[in-house]
């Protein structure tokens, strides 16, 4: 498992407030117990936890360029943002 | 017009986590009055307040409730939960669907905006925590009360500075006795001794640097204080029916405005305040046993709120006992008409006026029975609690032992 990827699925599981290893990459956020505000709140962990700017606009969270469709989109996702914004 | 009684109360303040310890702190004369343990306090002029001392949040909420609840808002929950659970309601059905909470606060959710407004300004970030809107904002609290307890009928904020509380109370009290509900929960709530909050206050140059002793000739003038009060009123007929205990009558209020100056107050908005609250009521000046003053410990208020007093009651202001608890639990700004219900309620029920404690010598201005230092045993049929706010608003609430 990439760096990326382990600190993902930590800050989702924490946002979750389930274990971590019961955050697999088939799963959806909403799987998760994520919801709408968790998601917003999971995004802004993700930006101080990598140092990174995510394109994520809650009024339509699916338009957004960053895909949030499933737990490895979002990894997929913040491994290209880390590598063009910090690269 | 329905009666309305209080059947709930509930508080977090420096004097103790619950109605109970606050009681007992007041009987004893007890002042919270300490030094400030907040950041930054080495900057301050002014380092003192009555603050909530050892107080974890992580023991009472969860991560993701600190996250979106200030620490006014959970002042509020902490005291409607124990308000709440003595009262013995369920909100369902018809009953919640006409249930609300009127809460007051005048800063909201200040530390959130000195936390929020210290990250980006003075550690040159970029980005706030997603909720602080909604963590900041004045009816926070409110809110989190109605989603906690399905409180569905009208829930509101209102902000009136000092008096904020007690135009909550009154505007509840009305609420209940129009028959618009059965049930208000109200109070207020304030947690306002952050770095920035004491710094806004110390500008006014009216905060004492040691201690809060109103209607003393040596007063040195106010000290914050934090914490919530909060209360259920339930009209006295539905009370009855379900065998509530009722802890007191809501029996009348009053709001004036001076229409003067911005912080001067008004003799004449005060006396007016007083004598439509006892209109309102249906009571006798020489009912009244034991007034809560606003007493502030500032020259401003206590002499204006003194000959209020002497001239609205007469030969009763010498018969009557007047006290002010914000020298022990300080001037809780937008919750502190709550927290001195309590000692109305401690009046009227268990027989026994609050002390003015840190009293040291007669002011002739203020030549009422302040009841210094020691509390008092008293038969109490009726008081009223004053609040007199920045704004020149003033709320006085008026009750009746049941």
């Amino acid at each position: 498992m990439t760096n990326i990827r382990a600190r993902v699925h930590e800050i989702l599981a924490e946002q979750a407030m389930i274990d971590v290893a019961d955050v697999t990459d088939d799963q959806s956020p909403q799987d998760l117990g994520v919801d709408s505000m968790g998601l917003v709140e999971t995004i802004f962990a993700i930006e101080e936890r990598f140092d990174i700017q995510v394109p994520f606009n809650a009024n339509e969270p699916n338009a957004s360029e960053f895909d949030i469709s499933s737990v490895g989109a979002i990894v997929a996702a913040v491994e290209k943002l880390v590598a063009e914004q910090r690269g | 017009m329905r009666r309305v009684v209080i059947t709930g109360a509930g508080t977090i303040n420096a004097l103790g986590a619950n109605v109970a310890d606050t009681q007992a702190a007041m009987r004893d004369g007890r002042s919270a009055i300490g030094e400030l343990d907040i950041r930054d306090a080495d900057r301050l002029a002014i380092r003192i307040g009555a603050q909530v001392r050892d107080y974890d949040q992580s023991a009472h909420f969860n991560r993701q409730q600190i996250a979106l609840f200030d620490r006014y808002c959970q002042f509020a929950l902490l005291a409607a939960s124990e308000a709440i659970g003595q009262a013995g309601l369920e909100f369902t059905g018809e009953l919640a669907a006409r249930s609300g909470v009127i809460l007051g606060t005048s800063g909201g959710g200040l530390n959130t905006q000195d936390e929020n407004y210290r990250v980006v300004y003075e550690e040159g970030k970029n980005r706030v925590h997603p909720f602080v809107v909604p963590k900041l904002m004045n009816n926070a609290a409110a809110a989190h009360l109605s989603m906690e307890w399905n409180l569905k009928g009208p829930s509101f904020t209102v902000a009136t500075a000092c008096a904020s509380s007690n135009h909550a109370i009154g505007q509840a009290f009305q609420f209940v006795r129009a028959g618009l509900s059965d049930v208000m929960i109200t109070g207020g709530a304030e947690a306002m001794l952050c770095f920035g909050g004491v710094k806004a206050w110390e500008g006014l140059r009216v905060m004492s640097r040691d201690t809060c002793r109103p209607f003393c000739a040596t007063r040195s003038g106010m000290v914050q204080g934090e914490g919530a009060g909060i209360f259920v009123l339930e009209a006295y007929d539905h009370a009855r029916a379900r065998g509530a205990e009722i802890l007191a009558e809501v029996a009348g209020v009053a709001m004036t405005s001076d229409a003067s100056d911005i912080v001067m107050p008004s003799r004449q908005g005060a006396e007016r305040a007083m004598e439509g609250a006892l209109r309102d009521a249906g009571m006798a000046v020489d009912e009244v046993g034991y007034i809560n003053a606003h007493g502030t410990g500032t020259a401003a208020n206590d002499k204006t709120e003194s000959a209020a007093v002497a001239h609205v009651f007469g030969v009763q202001a010498d018969r009557l006992a007047i006290s002010s608890t914000k020298s022990m639990h300080g001037h809780c700004i937008g919750a502190t008409g709550a927290i001195e219900l309590l000692a109305c309620l401690m009046a009227l029920r268990d027989g026994v006026i609050a002390p003015t404690v840190n009293w040291q010598e007669l002011d002739p201005e203020c030549a009422l029975d302040v009841v210094p230092n020691t509390a008092r045993d008293a038969s109490v049929k009726a008081c009223l609690s004053n609040a007199f706010a920045f704004g020149g608003m003033n709320a006085v609430l008026a009750l009746r032992a049941v």
